[in-house]
């Protein structure tokens, strides 16, 4: 089949919506999540051996450059958590409207930005 | 009608329920472990390796292993099937796409693998 229809697949040209634009962070923070999973379970396992490996642990994870990656996955889980929920929402048919879709990415940012914020105070 | 041989249910539709369903369980998970993290903010070792040792939670944490690894593949090939395309690498995208896929089935079966050994091993 030959298509003649032009395309545009320039995408500095394309201004995202917002709804577009939490889509698009649901899947890069997915990629992370999937690669911290190693981190957590590493830790899991190490804090499960032994109660010196617990130990290990909390020392491991008293550390500042260990805080921020521990919070740094912690931050993209709750986001693709949340930015989840709103898509299983949306499969519901709950804020499929423009106003509606709208909202909920506007949600989902506050709502990541004060899950963040905590899950930092948690961590330091 | 075209299948693919790649993704998880050969079905987009089985796929798209799959991903849907392990979400569900994924974030109960979540939610049960933070709860229990803000539950005992000072929990030491013996309650952390008891909590672990109890069949229910080794069950719960057994089927969410399972959630999380479909749930991984599933979103890992939608998005290397979206992006690692001949319209964005040319003639070199299958190449590029299988070897991504390679990759994310490995760490998907070393999660896995690893993951039984922690809960059922110790």
């Amino acid at each position: 089949m030959k298509d003649n229809r032009p395309k545009n697949i320039d995408f500095s040209t394309l201004s995202l919506p917002l709804p577009a634009i939490i889509s698009i962070l649901h899947r890069i923070s997915g990629i992370f999540v999937f690669l911290g999973v190693a981190v957590l379970l590493y830790l899991f396992d190490l804090s499960l051996q032994s109660e010196a490996g617990f130990g290990q642990v909390l020392e491991i994870l008293s550390h500042s450059p260990s805080k921020f990656v521990a919070w740094a996955i912690l931050a993209s889980l709750l986001y693709h958590l949340i930015a989840g929920l709103k898509h299983l929402l949306m499969d519901m048919g709950i804020g499929e409207t423009m106003q509606g879709a709208l909202f909920g990415a506007k949600l989902t940012i506050g709502l990541f930005i004060i899950a963040a914020a905590l899950a930092g105070v948690w961590v330091w | 009608m075209v299948t693919s041989v790649t993704n998880l249910g050969r079905s987009g539709l089985y796929d798209w329920l799959v991903q849907r369903f392990s979400a569900v369980i994924l974030a109960s998970y979540t939610f049960c472990l933070l709860g229990s993290f803000i539950a005992h903010p000072e929990m030491d070792y013996l309650q952390w390796k008891a909590l672990y040792e109890s069949n229910p939670m080794r069950i719960f944490s057994l089927i969410t292993l399972f959630a999380l690894c479909a749930h991984a593949w599933i979103g890992m090939w939608t998005i290397s099937t979206d992006y690692l395309t001949a319209m964005l690498l040319g003639n070199r995208a299958t190449l590029v796409r299988l070897l991504f896929q390679s990759g994310c089935a490995i760490l998907v079966a070393i999660y896995l693998i690893w993951g039984i050994q922690i809960l059922w091993g110790n």
